[in-house]
């Protein structure tokens, strides 16, 4: 099979050449019918990709582990489900993930636009299959996914127990549908500007995709930070990691540009700004992937592969030096219709939302890649840490959140003051009232998270005040009743009200990491059984000691130590909590031993926690494992005495058995552990409002009725038409 | 005032708050900035005092653990020269003999003390072309 998969991605890289040649060929021509043998190469495309990758799935499914990838990233023990993602835990699985979105999103972009746009349209299949032909290279010639050993080991690797978490399952399919949705905006961008034909109807046809980008992008961040708050054993969501910025940058820059194209289909304005923030947009993509692969900056993750860096920073440089072009070469036609009437007006206000979101992916992007800036200028590598980041960050998302309310309500062209008094006055007074309360409760601790909570209560009070005016609108129209009115009017403006939810969901989530930035309660400590701790206002006591075996397909897949910790307040039981440590064997039996490799392999947290709406208590242990050595010890000498004696199956039982033996010895008497407490305030408000997010990003992307409607009857009237063109 | 001179204005003002602010970003950075160093660039050249962003292996066997407080030392990607580091607090998850750590360090005596928290252990398996054995 692994030669079906390769055929395939040849035949993919064949596809998106000849389909380049055949779009650029009908677009010099005006032959539509090689414009349209073009579109259908990008529809090879995806199917050949889509084989391509069930073929890698399929043998990830079924171990078989005479491919390389599937020996080096699976195993027998590693669950089914978890199986199927280690597909793309993989360099080239994650490059054939990402080329088999970019084929599924474009021939969806490009079947959507079949009958507009005909002269930006064929450009923007060759910049999409350009796209495609550069990731088909590599995994023909730089990354083969189908590489196999003439020897198939009898057992894998196994997938990082790190990455065994269900979001870390579909992270990287968010992130790279994220990365991949930006690449249409971008080429239709292209198209647009090679034939000068920049006014709004490339971002109408195109809206959806960078909506739908954004979307992605947005629940692939907010897994990855669920999945560093519940898995990593460290307690935060967010550390400024280069590999995180990486995905912040495009997701920065895309929430600008959703943003400022309504400036342009409303009034014709910002049209360099547009076309600027859509190629940035998509060239951050493309270097948030190079990022992760490259190995040029110290990150958390470890990047093997460097060998794909000359190629990345190729086409890096090379949508770079075109986008200067286009943009600079097509000033003329981008020049704006209208200019910005007074700073006290929505395209003002939107404006300011832009030059915030790109100051800070400005700012991102230079600490992130400081250490490569700071090599150059002196000489020698430097990093900066978070506070360097809080330090620009704070204030901007501060100013982010107060035009977050200012935007929606403030009026086209030129606001009155009897229009602000009519829009402001009442979540002015919200944000004055949350200020006043908030001092009142002792709050005062933190200035900035107060100002923070203060304009996220307007910013909301903001939506729900429009959400309310609308309501009361139609029910006064319609005589609907309250529910129903709220539904109608959402359906009628989706995109409109979907984002007043997501504006909901944002300010949510800022009170979120607000709070649980400022007022967390941390405490690192070593306990006995049965000694205690305080952590905030909790009381932390250390009731005993857990262990455990877990076998699957009749092997030790881990072993597990752990603890039961009971938190009281004032002496009133809380909760009781069971965090533990997780230990998956080595592979190197010779040098650690059979029994031996499962203390030197890699561990992992099962956090304790105790979510709430108010607080979070989450817990992490590190047991001590160094007494039981003699033990250990004495495990790998017996199994390596019977070793001659036991059959495969009989060695298997009596490791279970040894294994079994040590985890209840350690249970019986256990010596100290080291934890990590934390007790976190609002943390699930984070999660709360990336659910909101979500909700108004899925309300804002769903087809409008009313479209679905239009083009039926479109459809209709241009097939009643033909029928008379006949007759 | 003429409206274009009233744009003119504006677009000085907003290009100078813009300047002003990328510089002090720029300033800042390099001056809140810790050295990337390896063990042999901080045997080298490592002055009391200031802080420098380690990077390297941890070499076998060298992990001791003492309390809260956790001995090692860590060498060089491709050498010999190592440091030792006396680290207090959590180590994360993957920490391991052989593994690639980054962490924040101080001279003290002949050793370097690591920045609780600050200490990362790369993952090992995303995107890495071989698996450690």
């Amino acid at each position: 099979m692994a030669q079906v998969g390769a055929g395939c991605l040849i035949l993919a890289l064949a596809t998106c050449v000849y389909g380049i040649g055949a779009s650029l060929y009908g677009a010099a021509t005006g032959r539509g019918q090689w414009v349209a043998s073009g579109r259908r190469s990008v529809y090879a495309l995806f199917l050949l990709a889509a084989a391509a990758f069930a073929v890698l799935e399929v043998a990830f499914l079924r171990s078989q582990f005479e491919f390389a990838i599937v020996a080096s990233h699976s195993s027998t023990t590693t669950p089914p489900l978890y199986r199927a993602a280690a597909a793309w835990s993989s360099q080239e699985g994650s490059l054939l993930l990402w080329l088999f979105l970019l084929g599924l999103w474009s021939s969806l972009a490009l079947f959507l636009t079949r009958r507009r746009l005909r002269d930006v349209v064929p450009y923007a299949q060759a910049v999409l299959l350009g796209f495609g032909a550069f990731f088909a290279a590599l995994l023909v010639f730089a990354a083969n996914p189908f590489e196999t050993a003439a020897l198939a080991p009898s057992e894998g690797v196994g997938l990082n127990p790190l990455l065994r978490y269900p979001a870390m399952m579909i992270h990287p399919p968010m992130l790279y549908s994220g990365y991949t949705l930006f690449a249409v905006p971008f080429a239709f961008a292209v198209g647009a500007l090679v034939v000068r034909r920049v006014d709004a109807e490339w971002i109408t046809a195109t809206r959806r995709f960078g909506l739908a980008a954004w979307f992605f992008l947005g629940v692939g961040i907010i897994l990855g930070a669920r999945w560093s708050y519940a898995e990593l054993g460290w307690g935060g969501y967010w550390a400024w990691d280069p590999v995180e910025n990486a995905s912040l940058l495009p997701w920065l820059t895309g929430t600008a540009f959703i943003h400022s194209v309504m400036i342009q289909e409303k009034r014709g304005m910002l049209k360099v700004w547009n076309a600027s923030l859509v190629l940035t947009t998509g060239i951050l993509a493309v270097l948030g992937t190079f990022l992760v692969r490259s190995g040029i900056l110290d990150s958390i993750h470890a990047f093997g592969a460097s060998t794909l860096g000359v190629p990345f920073v190729t086409l890096i440089a090379l949508m770079i030096v075109g986008s200067l072009y286009l943009v600079v070469s097509r000033r003329d036609a981008l020049r704006t219709e209208h200019r910005v009437d007074s700073l006290l007006s929505r395209e003002a206000a939107f404006l300011g939302n832009n030059v915030v979101l790109v100051g800070l992916a400005f700012v991102v992007f230079w600490g992130t890649f400081f250490p490569l800036i700071s090599e150059a200028v002196t000489g020698q590598k430097a990093a900066v840490g978070p506070p360097w980041f809080d330090r620009y960050t704070v204030p901007l998302a501060l100013v982010l959140v107060l035009l977050t309310g200012i935007g929606p309500v403030i009026a086209w062209r030129r606001a009155t003051w009897a229009n602000a008094r009519r829009a402001f006055a009442l979540p002015a007074a919200a944000g004055v009232v949350t200020l006043i309360a908030l001092l009142a409760l002792g709050v005062g601790a933190s200035v900035t998270s107060l100002i923070m909570v203060t304009l996220c209560a307007f910013a909301i009070a903001v939506a729900l005040q429009e959400l309310w005016r609308g309501t009361a609108a139609r029910r006064a129209m319609s005589g609907e009743p309250a529910p129903l009115a709220l539904v109608s009017l959402v359906r009628r403006n989706r995109r409109r009200y979907g984002g007043y939810l997501v504006h909901v969901g944002v300010a949510v989530l800022f009170i979120g990491v607000a709070a649980s930035s400022a007022f967390q309660h941390a405490q690192d400590t070593r306990l006995q059984v049965g000694q205690s701790t305080r952590v905030g206002p909790y009381d932390v006591r250390y009731v005993r000691a857990t262990s455990g075996i877990d076998v699957r397909a009749g092997d030790v897949e881990r072993i597990r130590f752990g603890t039961v910790l009971e938190v009281t307040m004032d002496g009133r039981h809380v909760t009781t909590l069971g965090p533990d440590r997780s230990y998956y064997p080595s592979q190197a039996i010779l040098a650690f031993g059979p029994v031996g490799r499962y203390f030197e392999g890699e561990a992992t947290s099962d956090v304790g926690l105790k979510a709430g709406p108010l607080r979070d208590i989450w817990t992490a242990v590190q047991p001590d494992t160094s007494r039981l050595q003699p033990l250990i010890d004495k495990g790998d000498r017996l199994l390596e005495r019977t070793a001659s004696r036991l059959t495969p199956r009989q060695r298997s039982i009596l490791l279970a058995q040894i294994l079994g033996g040590l985890v209840s010895r350690y249970a019986q008497d256990p010596p100290p552990a080291q934890f990590r407490f934390l007790a976190s305030p609002l943390v699930s408000w984070i999660w709360a409002g990336g659910l909101l997010v979500f909700a108004g990003g899925l309300i804002a992307l769903w087809p409008a009725a009313d479209a679905a409607r239009r083009r039926a009857r479109a459809g209709y009237a241009a097939r009643v038409a033909r029928e008379l063109g006949r007759a | 005032m003429d409206p274009s001179r009233k744009r003119r204005i504006r677009l000085v003002v907003a290009l100078t708050a813009a300047i002003l602010l990328a510089s002090a970003l720029v300033y800042t950075s390099f001056s809140a900035s810790s050295a990337s160093v390896s063990p042999s660039g901080l045997l080298r050249s490592a002055g009391a005092g200031r802080t420098y962003q380690l990077t390297g292996k941890v070499v076998d066997g060298s992990i001791r653990r003492t309390g809260d407080r956790t001995d090692f030392r860590v060498r060089d990607r491709n050498g010999g020269a190592s440091v030792a580091v006396r680290y207090t607090g959590e180590v994360p998850d993957p920490f391991r003999d052989g593994r690639e750590v980054i962490v924040t360090v101080r001279k003290q005596g002949d050793g370097f003390v690591g920045e609780r928290d600050s200490l990362v252990t790369k993952c090992p398996s995303k995107f890495s072309d071989k698996q450690q054995a």
